[in-house]
């Protein structure tokens, strides 16, 4: 008899093992279907920055949440329905984040005396008290997955590396998902290692089979599809598309691009997806340091490419000499900040905002960078490529900010058609353009822009570098009022950048009682929250900025409509300080430093405090 | 000698000459200085090498040597300390169709920039490097640098001496895989000329340690290479081919005594010209081309002049290159919309 099917609306799983127990492999799976059947998902990743911490220790546990729903959703959920452990260390990690009644699949074969005193318990919690207020089902994942492939000719050690997919066959029964998508995929990884494909998929099955035959699962869930704008979807990770949205750039320019890297968490997956395609004439060069790699960016946009670098904030403090180098060179270079938690190493694999500071003002002198951040990944294909856009035609270096939270977060995607792209012109100077001395810092009286003169142009032979140049000609100059001339040309070219913002968008109340004024990875926490007061009726209204530097022209305006401006971030309060200093306007900071993402609860806790003290007065 | 990618001035098209080199900015190195000659040297060689101007560029870091950019009548980028090895590699893969120079000095390239140095040569691009070695920092005012030889005292920042043990620039070059090593003096035109003129026509990256002499902050140094009266006695000029002779008279030789390098008189009656180290530029293996490097770290030993290895390797920019052509051919020309749909989609109506 088929088992009884509960109709719910949203859920949220957690995996979680050692690192070695595929937790990334099988969240990621989970999530492909679940967007490939329609519902909207977003995920979280959350891995230690060993790459085999000792197994079954605390510091070595790997967790992948991800949440999705039959509506819109911002953020990979605050609290789980499910948590799945494949030891005593994940349980001990991640107990907390289940909600009560929620249930906890562990696969018991692993809690024995050894791993227990590991994550540090006395006794083992699924045979005390410990758990009542959850729905515990214990599983015994080892023994059964190396029943189940007993007749194979694997190895009891490469047995158990397939114990994963054993406990995804559960979940994609648990919320009634079709396994097909997960063949493919498994025979898609292992077709140059056949002899993995069958146990994997046989594993898989075998959990699927387990609920529906074991009585412990009486009931499962099915989660209806999500409302989408008509369209073509994919689901899609922060760093693939900010991948997508250079090659993009790149081919809408006609600019060849040329992306120069150093190997740092968590920005290498764009090296990493950009080094596959050379058919796109793409050219990534992974140099021996990071000043190297914005050198090679900066060296190619002098010959007329699109020269990009991209790291995280360690990587950026070493770069920024050569950044400087751009910015009064004026040659369009895009630096990509994937932020994690700082300072210094500070915590490699977990997510901060804390480098927005550092890419203000982070270098020697009078030096404007615009700065464009993304809000969530599939907004780093918008973000990047409006980044190479403000770069080309202002000839300036442009900073790209995203975070380990959007840029390894993964969500639906509806994918733009090129025709929506903006356009992005070179403007080469040509032979033409001179008939006597060529000059280089003769500018564009609208943007301010100077000339991009390639070399291999006849007539155009000119002289470029780090020091101070007299407007105009480009020639050294040391003179004192040309200095502060240019300085003040410098800073007007990037303030012009505003001139090409949209009109802000304020979701919810248009004016009232707070704002919730935010940037970057922060979005959906600040969205959802948003979304939760508007649902009661109440004024407050929500901005999430893109452009960082220059600030939007409306800005001013906006802020003055709201009694309470609150700026969430992910840092000890960045944008709060630049808001307050630009606007003299007395904003509130709701500030986080843990290296995790807001939860939704949080911003409700603050917000409803200041809307006390509004009714107050 | 395959065919440089460096474009051609088509035939009939006006010769360029030394003074088409000249910018228009007075040059401002101190009376004297080496690095006048460098640059006239320089002038005088690109005409001759049949390339457009347009199609030269010349990248500096940072340092008296690196201000040589805005003296040439080319395109040029005076970038920051160290770095210019990283820019002109950047220049170089965007398009190689470009003729590009470094111009460095012996703090820049080997102190600040050592690391970048040592990558480059391993990398290949075909660039050429010129670095001008002083033994000291000028543009800062007189520190000792990192060809400074040990003990010697440098009045600012080393007043007893300086302690380092000196870098040789050719050594480092030969250990990080260069394929193109020769070395030459800033006064010695005539030598310098054809030593750039080789570098030029190598492919793959060329490195020119040029002795070069700091009038202000130390003054004769490497004078026993440099001046005309001491040079025969202490330099020793590298042909391929041919065996190594040197003096006024060309009375002496360099032979191997064990691993070491000995000078014989040839007129004593007990040494002949076949007793003598014969040179080979050519030689894939790098034990000649090291051994010779190491002579001027020897007392008393002549320092050689000239190409001290020469071979063929395959340029980075190439290889790149190549691999473009292969992906295309492998996997059709980049469609841009169909890489955005790529992996499982699916339709919403």
């Amino acid at each position: 008899m088929r088992k009884p099917v509960e109709q719910i609306e949203a859920a949220t799983i957690l995996f979680a093992g050692d690192s070695g127990d595929g937790s990334q492999s099988i969240g990621t799976q989970m999530t492909e279907t679940t967007a490939l059947i329609g519902n909207d998902v977003a995920t979280l990743p959350d891995y230690p920055a060993e790459i085999r911490a000792p197994a079954g220790s605390l510091a070595g546990v790997s967790g992948f949440q991800l949440h999705f729903s039959s509506e819109q959703i911002h953020t990979p959920g605050d609290l789980c329905d499910v948590l799945v452990v494949m030891n005593p260390a994940a349980l001990k990690v991640h107990l907390h984040k289940l909600k009560p009644n929620g249930i906890l699949i562990a696969n018991s074969d692993n809690f024995a005396r050894r791993n227990l005193r590991l994550a540090g318990y006395e006794e083992d919690p699924l045979e005390s008290d410990a758990l009542t207020k959850y729905q515990v089902f214990r599983v015994e994942l080892t023994q059964l997955t190396r029943k189940t492939l007993e007749t194979t000719q694997l190895s009891t050690a490469e047995i158990d590396r397939c114990k994963n997919f054993f406990a995804l066959g559960m979940i994609l029964w648990l919320y009634n998902r079709p396994m097909e998508y997960t063949m493919k995929w498994i025979k898609a990884k292992f077709a140059r290692k056949p002899q993995y494909i069958e146990p994997n998929i046989l594993a898989l099955r075998a959990g699927n089979a387990y609920c529906d035959m074991t009585e412990q699962f009486a009931v499962s869930y099915d989660v209806k599809p999500a409302p989408f704008e008509p369209g073509t979807y994919r689901n899609i990770e922060g760093n693939m598309a900010t991948v997508l949205g250079l090659i993009a750039a790149s081919h809408q320019s006609g600019l060849p691009l040329v992306y120069g890297s150093y190997p740092i968490t968590p920005a290498s997956d764009i090296l990493h997806g950009l080094a596959k395609y050379r058919n796109f004439g793409v050219i990534t060069m992974q140099m021996e340091d990071e000043i190297a790699a914005v050198g090679v960016a900066i060296g190619a946009a002098f010959s007329g490419a699109l020269g990009v670098t991209g790291s995280s904030g360690p990587g950026l403090a070493l770069k920024a000499e050569a950044i400087n180098l751009a910015m009064i060179a004026e040659l369009p270079i895009v630096v990509c900040n994937i932020q994690r938690a700082g300072p210094s190493t500070g915590m490699p694999t977990k997510t901060e905002q804390s480098d927005l500071l550092q890419m203000f003002y982070g270098r020697n002198g009078e030096s404007p960078i615009p700065i464009v951040a993304s809000s969530r990944p599939f907004d780093c294909f918008e973000a990047v490529y409006e980044a190479c856009r403000i770069a080309v035609k202002y000839r300036t270096p442009v900073i790209f900010l995203s975070d380990l939270y959007i840029g390894m977060g993964a969500e639906p995607w509806k994918i733009p058609e090129l025709s929506e792209l903006p356009e992005i012109k070179p403007n080469f100077s040509t032979s033409a353009d001179t008939n006597d001395e060529f000059e280089p810092y003769l500018r564009d009286p609208e943007t301010l822009a100077r000339p991009w003169a390639k070399p291999g142009t006849l007539g155009l032979e000119h002289r470029i570098g780090g020091l101070e140049k007299s407007d105009v000609t480009g020639h050294v100059s040391y003179d004192p009022e040309n200095h502060e001339k240019m300085v003040e040309i410098r800073a007007e070219k990037v303030a012009r950048i505003a001139n090409d913002i949209p009109p802000t968008e304020i979701f919810g109340a248009q004016e009232g009682d707070i704002l919730l004024l935010g940037w970057g990875g922060t979005f959906g926490a600040i969205r959802t929250a948003a979304e939760n007061y508007v649902a009661e009726g109440l004024p407050i209204g929500h901005v999430h900025l893109r452009h960082l530097n220059p600030f939007p022209n409306d800005l001013a305006d906006i802020l003055k409509r709201f009694k309470k401006i609150l700026i969430p971030e992910l840092n000890s309060g960045q944008l709060l300080q630049l808001i307050r200093s630009t606007y003299l306007i007395d904003a509130i900071g709701i500030n986080k430093v843990q290296g995790q993402p807001f939860h939704v609860f949080e911003l409700h806790a603050k917000i409803d405090e200041i809307l006390k003290e509004i009714e107050h007065f | 000698m395959k065919r440089k990618r460096t474009s051609r001035i088509p035939v009939g098209a006006p010769t360029l000459t030394r003074n088409d080199f000249k910018s228009d900015q007075d040059v401002r190195w101190c009376p004297s200085c080496g690095d006048y000659s460098i640059l006239a040297q320089t002038q005088r060689v690109l005409p001759e090498l049949g390339i457009p101007k347009e199609n030269i560029v010349f990248i500096s870091g940072i340092g008296c040597s690196s201000r040589f950019p805005y003296y040439m009548n080319t395109y040029g980028f005076h970038t920051i300390h160290g770095r210019a090895p990283t820019i002109a590699s950047g220049v170089k893969m965007a398009n190689p169709d470009l003729s590009v120079w470094v111009i460095t000095g012996d703090g820049d390239a080997l102190s600040i920039g050592g690391n970048h140095f040592i990558h480059l040569m391993r990398r290949n691009f075909d660039i050429n490097v010129l670095l001008f070695n002083n033994r000291v920092y000028g543009l800062t005012k007189g520190q000792y640098s990192p060809t400074s030889e040990r003990g010697q005292k440098m009045y600012q920042s080393a007043p007893i001496g300086s302690l380092d043990t000196p870098f040789n620039p050719l050594s480092l070059a030969l250990a990080s895989g260069a394929t193109f090593v020769a070395r030459s003096v800033d006064v010695h035109a005539d030598h310098l000329r054809p030593m750039l003129k080789a570098a030029f026509e190598h492919k793959g990256t060329s490195f020119i340690e040029i002795y070069q002499n700091c009038h202000i902050f130390n003054d004769e140094t490497f004078i026993l290479q440099r001046k005309k009266e001491h040079k025969t006695d202490h330099t020793v000029l590298l042909e391929h081919g041919e065996p190594l002779v040197f003096g006024a008279e060309h009375d002496k030789g360099i032979r191997l005594n064990g691993f070491q390098p000995e000078v014989v008189d040839l007129t004593d009656g007990e040494h002949t010209i076949d007793d003598l180290i014969v040179h080979d530029q050519h030689a894939e293996d790098t034990t000649l081309a090291n051994f010779l490097a190491g002579m001027s770290d020897t007392p008393d030993m002549p320092h050689p002049m000239g190409i001290f290895r020469s071979v063929q390797h395959p340029c980075y920019e190439n290889l790149m290159t190549k691999q473009i052509r292969t992906a295309t051919e492998r996997m059709g020309e980049g469609d841009l919309n169909a890489l955005l749909h790529d992996g499982e989609t699916w339709m919403v109506s």
